[in-house]
């Protein structure tokens, strides 16, 4: 009997999401800008090159902050590099980032940030008072977030190599006894929560750049997330079970993410979504979907649903969280996808982003 | 958001899918055409064809600016990219474009100075602030986008910035719809007109398609409840018998068109004899080049092009994809050998394409239940 037009398709699909489950291959010739966008190529170039070829166990687990155990000693250490251009922008700066950037990976591993190191790479000609003004911003950012310095290193190239400066934090985080996080503690039924609106890192980026002719009050989001961690912690315990801050590709990569590394289905709400009404107005214009804009200060949470509630309460209860929302709900079919319920009644596919045209944002 | 969320109210679209399901007759099987690919864009994006009957199939037109680009056009786009002293700008769409060895994107990483604008303008601009380096702007697109490389071409030349000049690419509607009419694999019942392009042509330009083929149009604007109202508006048409162009998008298209938009068209561009067409081959008339009066900022005359024709790859479908005889699902390489990663055809690469759209949006989209 011939198969119905349906039955193809959906044969087709079922091909096409066996492709989608394997292992990315890096196979491109060069590097390009797509492979730094947080998307697909790099995905790529993370899972096909680098985790391969180090065959560390910890990181395969593609966490934000690897575990390191000294015997009974639970550690969490990560790392990170910021080339923002520009450097200041409303709502923060470089040196802001690049404290609260490795604070909030090591936050998403349930750790407590404890100490960091700093790098900075200075271009010939940097203005000193430039520079002062960043050392301010990391003394400051890092005793707000509570963590010390404790050692660093400086380099000078030449003029035209580092667009000023480019600035790299390490990060030591002690793992606090509360936290069971793991991507494969997801279950069907979770409930999916975002710490508050989403998306003004990247609008605020962009629009600073100047190149749009776009005039917005948007003010990067940038902060530590310890103390939202430490909220959820004490609402949730271990009820919570998994947490991504949803940086460079924003809410929608931390959920396709996820949803491949931990074989499950979500289903995002779009109404529920919480979007400030600038950055969705600047998102419309730009013909950009706020899901995919970066943000610097907001975390997505998988809470197991008898604890929702009350994670949700507790992060409403944080300073700059009462926008928080719950926006969707982990299932099990079709394993690896997000789909969005949208605004309009209609049901699509919320993929990963191959790479975009957007400038560097963090 | 306000004047954006009127036209994307769920209860005034469940109305309105009430109304087609009205007028469709179950045993007729009705296949409409949205021309235009950010039509296409929208119905995945706000999954509109899932409030549709399903005897009631919506067939993707031509009208995506960058599916339409052949090979041989992006190998020379390329070649003027790795020309030494140019800066060669062009919309972000186009730098993942595959050419028959590699990208834009592939040649920025080899050293080839590409940059991605947002209007002509910016890439004029571009050029004042670097004198002394070749600047050379990559226009594509029909009617819509027409109009501001003509106002940059015609501001170039009152400034006389002489180091500025346009590979013009651009392209017009009306003639491969004739092509796709006049082709035998598609019966088509109607379509949803390009509401973008008839802001600058107008309506008019639409009526052959009603006078001498007798098939409904509605021209449509671009949000969710514009779309199923236009598809609505073209099963009235059918249910009543009548063959019409109708204006759903009257707030924006008024039926002459922007006249001032149309007049420095013609005062800057000039019809091409032929031009190729993806998947779609020679059409004759049916694209632009800059007029005589602006030769000179003609960045084919300034360079040598290597003007090669390049076949597409054997198992891409495009044309097919193009001209709505097949769905993209249907392509032998769709979603396997050709994803919006690694890009085969130019339908995967822009957001406006078909096969990219149903990729990023489409797949599972009619499966009702999650579990």
């Amino acid at each position: 009997m011939p198969e119905t037009v349906s039955e193809r398709e959906s044969k087709i699909l079922s091909i096409i999401e066996t492709a989608r489950a394997k292992r990315p291959k890096f196979r491109d010739s060069h590097i390009t800008m797509s492979h730094g966008a947080g998307g697909k190529a790099t995905t790529s170039l993370i899972e096909g090159l680098f985790v391969p070829a180090f065959a560390s166990p910890t990181l395969e687990a593609l966490a934000d902050a690897g575990a390191v155990r000294i015997d009974w000693l639970e550690l969490a250490l990560t790392t990170d590099s910021f080339v923002v251009k520009p450097l200041r922008f409303p709502g923060g700066s470089i040196g802001e980032l690049a404290v609260n950037g490795t604070v909030n990976d090591l936050a998403m591993a349930g750790a407590r940030p404890l100490a960091l190191t700093l790098s900075l790479v200075l271009e010939e000609g940097l203005s000193a008072e430039t520079l002062r003004g960043e050392v301010r911003v990391i003394a400051r950012a890092a005793r707000e977030a509570n963590v010390q310095i404790v050692a660093g290193d400086t380099k000078v190239v030449e003029r035209g190599h580092a667009d000023g400066m480019y600035v790299c934090t390490t990060g030591l985080g002690r793992r606090d006894p509360r936290a069971r996080l793991a991507p494969d503690r997801l279950q069907p039924g979770d409930r999916i929560l975002v710490s508050g609106t989403i998306g003004e890192h990247g609008t605020a980026i962009m629009l600073a750049r100047g190149e749009l002719g776009l005039d917005a009050d948007i003010e990067s989001d940038t902060c530590s997330l310890w103390p939202t961690v430490d909220g959820l912690l004490d609402a949730a315990g271990a009820g919570l079970h998994c947490l991504r801050d949803a940086t460079r590709g924003g809410v929608a990569s931390v959920l396709n993410e996820l949803a491949r590394a931990s074989g499950v289905a979500m289903i995002v709400r779009e109404a529920a979504v919480p979007v400030q009404p600038a950055v969705a107005g600047a998102a419309e214009i730009l013909g950009i979907d706020p899901m995919y804009v970066a943000n610097e200060g907001k975390l997505v949470a998988f809470v197991g649903s008898e604890h929702a509630a009350r994670a949700l309460a507790a992060l409403r209860a944080i300073p700059g969280g009462e926008d928080a929302a719950e926006i969707g709900e982990v299932k099990t079919d079709p394993p690896g996808m997000v789909l969005v319920e949208t605004a309009f009644g209609g049901r699509r596919v919320m993929d990963q982003l191959v790479g975009d045209p957007l400038p560097r944002i963090c | 958001m306000k004047f954006v969320d009127e036209f994307r109210d769920a209860e005034l679209g469940r109305a309105l899918a009430g109304e087609i399901l009205a007028v469709v007759e179950p045993s007729r099987h009705y296949k409409i055409m949205e021309v235009c690919g950010g039509h296409t864009h929208a119905i995945y994006k706000y999954g509109v064809d899932d409030l549709l009957p399903a005897n009631v199939e919506l067939v993707h037109g031509p009208g995506c600016p960058v599916c339409v680009i052949p090979m041989g056009r992006v190998d020379d786009g390329i070649s003027l990219a790795h020309e030494p002293g140019v800066i060669f700008t062009c919309f972000g769409d186009m730098v993942r474009v595959p050419g028959s060895s590699q990208t834009l994107l592939d040649a920025r990483a080899e050293g080839a100075d590409v940059r991605i604008v947002y209007s002509p303008l910016d890439a004029l601009r571009i050029a004042k602030q670097n004198p002394d380096r070749e600047v050379v702007f990559f226009a594509i697109g029909f009617e819509t986008t027409a109009p501001s490389t003509a106002l940059t071409l015609r501001r170039a030349k009152a400034e006389n910035v002489g180091n500025f000049s346009v590979m013009c690419s651009h392209v017009t509607i009306v003639p491969p719809l004739r092509a796709l009419l006049e082709s035998p694999d598609l019966r088509l019942d109607g379509f949803i007109g390009p509401g973008h392009v008839a802001t600058i042509v107008g309506a008019r330009p639409f009526q052959f398609l009603p006078d001498q083929y007798g098939k409904p149009v509605a021209i449509s604007g671009f949000e969710p409840l514009d779309l199923l109202q236009s598809v609505l508006m073209v099963l009235r048409q059918l249910a009543e018998g009548r063959a019409e162009v109708e204006n759903q998008y009257a707030r924006v298209v008024p039926w002459e068109g922007n006249l001032r938009a149309l007049e420095i068209m013609s005062e800057v561009f000039a019809l091409r004899a032929h031009f190729e067409w993806r998947g779609l081959g020679f059409i004759s008339q049916s694209a632009l080049r800059l007029s005589d009066a602006y030769a000179e900022w003609d960045a084919e005359e300034r360079f040598s092009v290597p003007g090669v024709r390049v076949a597409d790859p054997k198992a891409c479908q495009c044309g097919e994809v193009l001209k709505g005889v097949i769905k993209p699902w249907e392509c032998k390489v769709f979603g396997t050998a050709c994803t919006p990663e690694r890009p085969i055809g130019t339908c995967m690469v822009s957001p406006e394409g078909a096969c990219a759209a149903y990729y990023n949006y489409g797949r599972f989209a009619r499966e009702r239940e999650v579990a």
